[in-house]
C-alpha cells in the first residue's frame, strides 16, 4: 500500500491528463479545462474544472466531470475526491451530482431521460474517423495509394501516437484494433472498407477531422476569452 | 454593395439580430440565465479582430442608429435579414422579436427581410400566431430552433407530425425559408442536441421550402455535410464560420471553408454576419481578400470572384427575390459551381 504522503499534484495532474473532452477527443488538461488542482498530506484532492463557455453543452460537462472524478479517485493514496465545475450554468447540478455518484438523469431532475453511454459511443466513432485521416494523411503523402491501403492492416502502419490512438478508441468501441485488423474499418460495423468505398470513407474522415479540430479551435479561442491564465497542462492545438 | 478591385458585390446580410439584453429586460428570477447568455454572446465577439469589440453595455443592446450604421453605412449591407430569438423565459419583452425587428423595418423601407418564428409545442395558437406575423410583417422565412427548452419540454425534432402541421402551414401562407438553428444551445440534453437527421427528413418532404442550416450544424459540420450533400434544397449558413474562424483561426477557417465548398457547394452557401455578436463591415472585406493560405489546401474546390459573390449575397438573393442591380450580377458565363453536386464524384482519393 503506497503512503497516503506520497501522491502529489503531479499524479493527480497526470491522471487527469486521461480525462477526454468527449466531443474534442481530447485531454482536458491541454484543452485547459483544468483550473487547478490540489492534494493534501491526508490523501484528499481537489480538482477544479472550467470550460469555454457559461453554456457549454451540460452532458459533455457531466462526462468530463464524471471522469475526472473516477480518474483521480482511482489515484492509489487518494482517500477523498472533490471535483468542481466552476461558472457554468448547470454548475450546481453538476456538481451536486458528481458529489452524490448520481447518474446524468438524477442530476437533472426532469430534463434527461437517458445516461450518456451512447452519446459517449457516437463520439467515439467520430474520434476513430478523425484518427484514421490521421494515420492516412502521412501515408498518402508518402505515395501510397487508396488501393494499398485498403491491403494494410493496423501493424503495418509505422508505429505512431496516433496509430496507438487510433487503436485505443477503436478497443474502446470493441472494434479490431489487433495489428492484424484492417486498418481502414468501418467504425460502427467493424467491417473492413473495400478499395471503391475507400475514397469517400476517406474525404469523410478528413472532413470529421476537420470538423472536431475547427471546434476545438473555437473552444481555445473562447476559454482565453474568458481566462486570463493558463489551465495546468494546456498545450495549444497543432494546426 | 462592396467594391474591390473593380468588381461589384451586392450584400445580402441573411442572418442577423436587433436584441435587447439590457438588465431592464431581464426576467426577475431568471438574471442569471439572461446575464449569461449575453455575456457567452460577448464573449464570441472576442473571436473578432480587436478594434471592433464592444463594451459589454453596447453590447447588450445597441441602438437603432448603431445598427443601421454598422450594418449599412459601415457595413456595405445591401438588404439584411433579422431571425429573431424569443428566449421569453429569460427576457421580459423577449431577445429579440418578430415585433421588435418589424418595427425597425418599417422606418427603414426596403433594406430589411423581417423573417418570424414558430414552435410546433404551441399548437393551434402557435399557428394563429404564425399566420397574424405573416400578415403583419410579410415574412417569407422563419428561424426555427429545435433544442429550446419550453413548460418543461426539452426540445423538439423537425419530424414530429405537429412540426410537419407547421411547415405546412408555412408554405401555405407563402414561407419559402426555413432557418433552422443548428448550433451552440443549452439545455440538459442526453442525446445530442446538435443532431441534422430532422432536416433530413423535413427536407425530403418539403421539396418546395429551402432549409438553411445556420451555424452549418458547428460543432457538427460532419453531420451536416453528409446530409447536405444529399438534399438539393438544404443551405449553410455561414454565420460564425466566417465571425468565429475567419480571424481566430484561420487555418481551420480555410479547412472549413472547403469542405462545405466541397460537400454543399458555392451555390448553396450564405454570407451571415450574425449581427450585433459581430460587424459585417470586417467579415466582407476579409473575406472577399480570402484565398486559401497555403498548397496544403489544393485538393480543395478553388474560390475566385463569383464564388464570393454568389455567398455575399447572390444566394440569398435568390431565396429571397431580391433584386440585384445589374452591375453586380454574373455574367452569364460565369461557369458553373466549383464544387460537385455529388461527393460520390470524388475520384481523387489519393489525395486527400
Amino acid at each position: 500500500m503506497t503512503d497516503l504522503a506520497t501522491v502529489d499534484n503531479a499524479q493527480v495532474l497526470a491522471a487527469l491528463e486521461e480525462v477526454r473532452d468527449p466531443e474534442l477527443d481530447e485531454s482536458v488538461t491541454s484543452l485547459g479545462f483544468v483550473a487547478s488542482c490540489t492534494v493534501s498530506e491526508d490523501g484528499f484532492a481537489s480538482v477544479r474544472l472550467r470550460l469555454p463557455t457559461y453554456f457549454c453543452a451540460p452532458n459533455f460537462a457531466f462526462l468530463m466531470v464524471a471522469d475526472a472524478y473516477d480518474a483521480v479517485s482511482g489515484i492509489a493514496g487518494v482517500t477523498r475526491t472533490e471535483v468542481i465545475l466552476e461558472d457554468h450554468f448547470a454548475s450546481d447540478a453538476i456538481n451536486g451530482g458528481i458529489a452524490a455518484r448520481s447518474g446524468f438523469v438524477d442530476s437533472f431532475s426532469g430534463l434527461a431521460a437517458a445516461e450518456l453511454d451512447e452519446l459517449r459511443a457516437d463520439f467515439v466513432r467520430k474520434a476513430v474517423l478523425a484518427g484514421t485521416d490521421r494515420v492516412c494523411r502521412p501515408l498518402l503523402a508518402a505515395g501510397r495509394t487508396t488501393e494499398e491501403l485498403a491491403e494494410l492492416a493496423l501493424g503495418d502502419v509505422p508505429p505512431s501516437a496516433d496509430r496507438e490512438r487510433l487503436r485505443s478508441r477503436r478497443a474502446e468501441l470493441g472494434l479490431p484494433s489487433g495489428d492484424d485488423a484492417p486498418l481502414l474499418i468501418d467504425a460502427t460495423t467493424g467491417e473492413a472498407i473495400g478499395a471503391q468505398a475507400l475514397p469517400l470513407h476517406l474525404r469523410r474522415a478528413r472532413l470529421t477531422r476537420v470538423s472536431l479540430e475547427a471546434n476545438g479551435g473555437v473552444c481555445r479561442a473562447l476559454l482565453s476569452e474568458r481566462y486570463a491564465t493558463s489551465g495546468l497542462g494546456q498545450k495549444e492545438e497543432v494546426l | 454593395m462592396y467594391e474591390k478591385d473593380g468588381e461589384k458585390y451586392f450584400v445580402v446580410d441573411s442572418h442577423m439580430h436587433y436584441w435587447d439584453a439590457s438588465p431592464e429586460n431581464w426576467v426577475p428570477g431568471a438574471e442569471k440565465y439572461a446575464e449569461g447568455w449575453i455575456n457567452c454572446f460577448h464573449a464570441y465577439q472576442g473571436l473578432a479582430p480587436a478594434e471592433t469589440h464592444w463594451s459589454i453595455e453596447h453590447f447588450q443592446k445597441c441602438s437603432e442608429q448603431d445598427l443601421i450604421k454598422d450594418v449599412f453605412e459601415d457595413g456595405y449591407v445591401d438588404v439584411a435579414v433579422f431571425q429573431p430569438t424569443y428566449l421569453k423565459e429569460w427576457y421580459t419583452d423577449g431577445f429579440n422579436t418578430t415585433e421588435r425587428n418589424g418595427a425597425l423595418s418599417e422606418k427603414h423601407p426596403g433594406k430589411f427581410v423581417v423573417n418570424t418564428r414558430w414552435d410546433p409545442r404551441e399548437g393551434d395558437e402557435g399557428i394563429k400566431a404564425l399566420e397574424a406575423n405573416v400578415e403583419r410583417w410579410g415574412s417569407k422565412g422563419v428561424k426555427l430552433y429545435t433544442a429550446e427548452w419550453h413548460e418543461g419540454s426539452r426540445g423538439w425534432t423537425l419530424k414530429d407530425p405537429e412540426a410537419y402541421r407547421f411547415l405546412e402551414k408555412s408554405q401555405e401562407l407563402g414561407i419559402k425559408n426555413i432557418h433552422v438553428h443548428k448550433g451552440p444551445t443549452i439545455w440538459p440534453l442526453d442525446k445530442d442536441a446538435f443532431d441534422v437527421s430532422d432536416v433530413d427528413h423535413a427536407a425530403t418532404d418539403f421539396p418546395e421550402l429551402n432549409f438553411i442550416v445556420e451555424h452549418v450544424g458547428l460543432p457538427r459540420i460532419e453531420d451536416f455535410c453528409f446530409m447536405a450533400t444529399q438534399e438539393p434544397n438544404v443551405y449553410a449558413g455561414l454565420s460564425v464560420v466566417i465571425g468565429g474562424l475567419m480571424h481566430a483561426r484561420p487555418k481551420f477557417f480555410a479547412k472549413v471553408m472547403g469542405e462545405l465548398l466541397f460537400w454543399v457547394g458555392e451555390d448553396k452557401m450564405t454570407f451571415g454576419s450574425d449581427y450585433s455578436i459581430w460587424e459585417p463591415k470586417w467579415q466582407i472585406e476579409g473575406f472577399v481578400d480570402w484565398d486559401y493560405p497555403s498548397d496544403e489546401f489544393s485538393d480543395y474546390p478553388r474560390v475566385n470572384v463569383a464564388t464570393k459573390k454568389k455567398i455575399l449575397g447572390l444566394n440569398a438573393a435568390k431565396l429571397y427575390g431580391l433584386e440585384v442591380p445589374a452591375e453586380c450580377q454574373l455574367p452569364a458565363d460565369a461557369g458553373t459551381p466549383a464544387a460537385p453536386d455529388d461527393a460520390q464524384l470524388v475520384d481523387d482519393g489519393a489525395k486527400v
